[in-house]
C-alpha cells in the first residue's frame, strides 16, 4: 500500500506515533506544492489532515486533493471540538472525521473502516495464480481451496515466485531475494525448499513450479510459450 | 508490542488464523528420545522472547550437579502444523534450542551440539547435506514379553499382509510430505515386515529434525491402525536388521565439493580426504552411530551391514560406499556411510560423522585403496594385509574406543561425552548381568 499523506508537517507527535504503531506508512506535507512534490509514483494511499492552527490552509489542501482527476481518498480530518462548526458545507472535502485530541484506537478504527469502504489500504492483499491463493496479510496460503501449511521460508519462497509468474530465477537470485541471510543449507537450500513446496502442493499441483535445467526455477507458465 | 522478528510474526499469525490450540515444543535428550511439552497460544510470544523455563534434571543427559534449570527457545523456522489432531484440537510443533539461563547454548542439548559442528564446517565454507535411508519393522504389537509378530510371511496376519503394510507406508509418506519431509523412494525390505523409506537430502540440521519427526510419524501412523513400528536395530534373529545408511555431501556454495570431473572416481581431494577421515575415525564414532547393545547384533559378518572398515564403489559389504553416479549426473557424487542404525541420536551421529570427515580433509589423510572383493569373503589374514580394521564388536568395545577419542570428545563436548559414556556403560553392565535364552538353551541341558 502507498504511504498516507499527513498534514501538517511536522504532524503532532501523538499522530505520528499512532500511525507508526498501526503499521501505516506516511509522509508529512505542508501544502499543495509539497503534496505534489512528495507524491509516490502510484499516488497517495489516503490522507490524514489535522484542522487546527491554520484551518484555512488545511481546508485548502483538502480541496486541492479532492479536485484532482483522481481524488485522494480516503481523507480523514482530525478536528478539535471548537472547530466542529467549520465542517459545515465542507462535506465534499473529507470522508470521515475524528475529534482532536484523538484516542489512538478510535483513529485506527476509523482508518480501517475507511480503507475497507474505499477498498484500499491494508485490506487483504491477495496473490492468485491458477488454484493458488496467497493472502499476504494473514500469511495464509491455499491451493484449490485446501489450506497449505507452510513454514515461513516455504511461504516466503512461494510468495516471491507467485508474485513473478513466468519468470525464471536462478538459485542465487532466490537465495538473496528470499533468504537474504546466512543459512546452514547454503545455495542448495533453494532446491531443498522447492522440493518441500512441491511435496506440500501435492502431486496435482507440484508442476506449478518447474525446474529450468541449468538455470533455476519458474513459477507458472513461461511468458514465451 | 515489542518488535517481533518476521518469522515469529508469521508463526503468531498462523496460530491465530488456523485456530491452533496447542503448540508442542520439541527437543531431544542425549539418547535421542523426543521430548515435548505443550504451551497455549497465549504463551507463545513469551516463549519466543524469553524462552520457556524448565527443570532439566528429569531429562536424560541434561542434569548437572549444581543447577538444572534451562530454557527451551522455539525455533520459528521449524513451525509445522501436526497433521494428526489431538482430542480434535489443531496443534502444531516447533523444535527448540535449549539454553542456559544466561542465553548461552546448553552443553547437554544435542541440537546445539550439531549446530556448533555445522558452524565449524561453515567457517571453512562448507554446508553439510545428508540423506538417510530409514529402515524399520512393523509388528502386530509392541509387547516385549513375547517374540515380535511380523505383519507378513509370519502366519497370523498372512491374509491381509501386503495390503496392510503398504497402506501404512503410503499413509506415512503422505503425512511426511505434508509436513515438508520429501520422500525419495520407499519399498518393502528383505526381511519379513521390514520397510525402507529414503528421505531426500537436506542440510544436516533440518534432517536431524526430520529424523526425529519421521520416527514419530511412522510409529504414530502404525499405532492409529493398531500396529507397532520399531526402529530397534535387530528385532529378529536370523534376518537383516534395520540400518540408517546415510548419504553425505559437502557443498561449497552451489558446488558439490566432493566432485572432480578429472578423477576416475569423480572424487575431489576434499571427497577423498573426507572418506579417509571417516574410515580412520569410524571405530571411535561407532558408539554414537550405533548406541544400543542390540546395535551390534546387526553389525555381523554375512549381512548387508558393515563390520570392517573399508570403502568401495559397488561393494555392499563396505563401510563407506561411493555410489557410481549416473551418466550426466556425475556432479551429484556423494558418499554413503553404512554403519548408522535408526536408533541413533541423529544430531549426535551427524556431528561425529562430520567431525571425522572434516578431520580427514584438514589433516590430509591418505585414502586407502578401494576394497574390490567381498570383504566378508576374505580371511582375517587377507583383511589384515589390506589394512582393514574391524568395527567394534559390542557396545562395550565401542565405548572403550570412543573413550580414547579426542575427536569425539571435541565434537560432542565434555558434558555429553562423559554423560554418554557413563550412561552406556551402565546399559552394558545391565545387559551383561542377564542370563539369556541362548545360554539356557545351550548350557542348561549339558551342564
Amino acid at each position: 500500500m502507498e504511504p498516507l499523506l499527513v498534514h501538517p508537517d511536522p504532524p503532532p507527535p501523538e499522530l505520528a506515533q499512532a500511525l507508526d504503531l498501526g503499521g501505516h506508512r506516511w509522509k508529512a506535507v505542508l501544502d499543495e506544492a509539497a503534496a505534489n512534490r512528495l507524491e509516490p509514483d502510484d499516488g497517495w494511499g489516503g490522507a490524514v489532515v489535522v484542522v487546527d492552527g491554520d484551518a484555512e490552509g488545511a481546508f485548502a489542501l483538502c480541496r486541492a486533493l479532492r479536485k484532482r482527476d483522481v481524488p485522494v481518498e480516503p481523507l480523514l480530518l482530525l478536528v478539535s471540538g471548537a472547530r466542529l462548526a467549520d465542517l459545515e458545507l465542507r462535506d465534499e472535502l473529507f470522508d470521515d472525521f475524528c475529534l482532536h485530541p484523538f484516542h489512538p484506537r478510535e483513529l485506527e478504527a476509523r482508518l480501517r473502516h475507511l480503507f475497507w469502504r474505499t477498498g484500499s489500504g491494508p485490506s487483504p492483499e491477495l496473490v492468485e495464480y491458477g488454484g493458488l491463493v496467497l493472502n499476504l496479510e494473514t500469511y495464509q496460503a491455499a491451493i484449490g481451496g485446501r489450506p497449505l501449511d507452510l513454514t515461513y521460508m516455504e511461504y516466503e519462497l512461494l510468495k516471491f515466485l507467485a508474485q513473478h509468474p513466468g519468470r525464471v530465477f536462478t538459485r542465487e537470485t532466490l537465495l538473496s531475494r528470499v533468504w537474504g541471510y546466512e543459512y546452514y543449507g547454503g545455495a542448495r537450500t533453494v532446491d531443498v525448499h522447492i522440493r518441500r513446496l512441491r511435496a506440500k502442493l501435492g502431486e496435482e499441483h507440484a508442476n506449478l513450479i518447474s525446474t529450468v535445467r541449468s538455470v533455476g526455477y519458474r513459477f507458472g507458465q513461461s511468458r514465451w510459450s | 508490542m515489542a518488535r517481533v522478528e518476521p518469522q515469529m510474526q508469521y508463526v503468531l499469525r498462523t496460530v491465530e488464523e488456523r485456530g491452533v490450540r496447542l503448540i508442542r515444543l520439541w527437543f531431544t535428550d542425549v539418547l535421542g528420545q523426543l521430548k515435548s511439552f505443550a504451551i497455549s497460544p497465549a504463551e507463545l510470544e513469551n516463549a519466543f522472547e524469553e524462552g520457556m523455563h524448565f527443570d532439566g534434571s528429569s531429562i536424560d543427559g541434561f542434569s548437572r550437579v549444581q543447577e538444572s534449570d534451562v530454557l527451551a527457545r522455539p525455533d520459528p523456522g521449524t513451525f509445522e502444523l501436526l497433521p494428526w489432531s489431538e482430542r480434535d484440537e489443531t496443534s502444531a510443533r516447533m523444535f527448540c534450542d535449549v539454553e542456559n539461563l544466561d542465553g548461552s547454548p546448553f552443553e547437554g542439548d544435542p541440537r546445539q551440539v550439531l549446530k556448533r559442528n555445522l558452524d565449524r564446517a561453515r567457517d571453512r565454507g562448507f554446508s553439510f547435506y545428508v540423506a538417510p535411508e530409514m529402515e524399520f519393522f512393523y509388528f502386530a504389537n509392541g509387547d516385549p514379553s513375547a517374540p515380535p509378530q511380523p505383519l507378513d510371511s509370519g502366519g497370523y496376519f498372512d491374509l491381509t499382509t501386503a495390503d496392510v503394510a503398504s497402506d501404512l507406508r503410503k499413509r506415512t509418506i503422505h503425512t511426511l510430505e505434508a509436513m515438508g519431509i520429501p520422500v525419495e523412494y520407499s519399498f518393502h525390505e528383505d526381511s519379513p515386515s521390514q520397510h525402507e523409506i529414503d528421505l531426500r537430502y537436506t542440510d544436516a540440521l533440518s534432517m536431524a529434525d526430520n529424523v526425529m519427526t519421521f520416527r514419530l510419524v511412522v510409529r504414530e501412523i502404525a499405532m492409529e491402525q493398531g500396529f507397532y513400528a520399531t526402529f530397534m536395530p535387530k528385532p529378529l534373529s536370523g534376518v537383516q536388521g534395520s540400518g540408517m545408511h546415510t548419504h553425505l555431501s559437502l557443498f561449497e556454495g552451489d558446488q558439490n565439493a566432493f566432485f572432480d570431473p578429472g578423477d576416475p572416481y569423480k572424487l575431489s581431494k576434499i571427497g577423498r580426504g573426507f572418506i579417509a577421515g571417516l574410515l580412520h575415525h569410524a571405530p571411535e564414532i561407532t558408539a554414537v552411530t550405533n548406541q544400543l547393545v542390540n546395535s551390534y547384533k546387526r553389525l555381523v559378518v554375512g549381512t548387508e551391514a558393515p563390520s570392517y572398515v573399508s570403502w568401495a564403489r559397488n561393494n555392499r559389504s563396505a563401510l563407506v560406499r561411493v555410489p557410481v553416479a549416473k551418466t550426466g549426473k556425475e556432479s551429484s557424487v556423494r558418499i554413503e556411510y553404512r554403519a548408522p542404525d535408526p536408533a541413533c541420536n541423529p544430531y549426535l551421529a551427524y556431528s561425529v560423522i562430520l567431525a571425522a570427515g572434516l578431520r580427514g580433509l584438514e589433516e590430509g589423510y591418505e585414502l586407502p585403496p578401494e576394497a574390490t572383493s567381498n570383504v566378508f569373503a576374505l580371511t582375517d589374514a587377507e583383511r589384515a594385509a589390506e589394512g582393514m580394521v574391524e568395527l567394534p564388536q559390542s557396545l562395550a568395545d565401542a565405548l572403550d574406543t570412543m573413550e580414547r577419542s579426542e575427536l569425539v570428545a571435541e565434537a560432542l563436548g565434555e558434558h555429553i561425552f562423559e554423560w554418554f559414556l557413563r550412561n552406556k556403560r551402565r546399559e552394558w553392565a545391565d545387559y551383561k548381568a542377564q542370563v539369556t535364552p541362548f545360554e539356557l538353551a545351550r548350557y542348561l541341558p549339558s551342564w
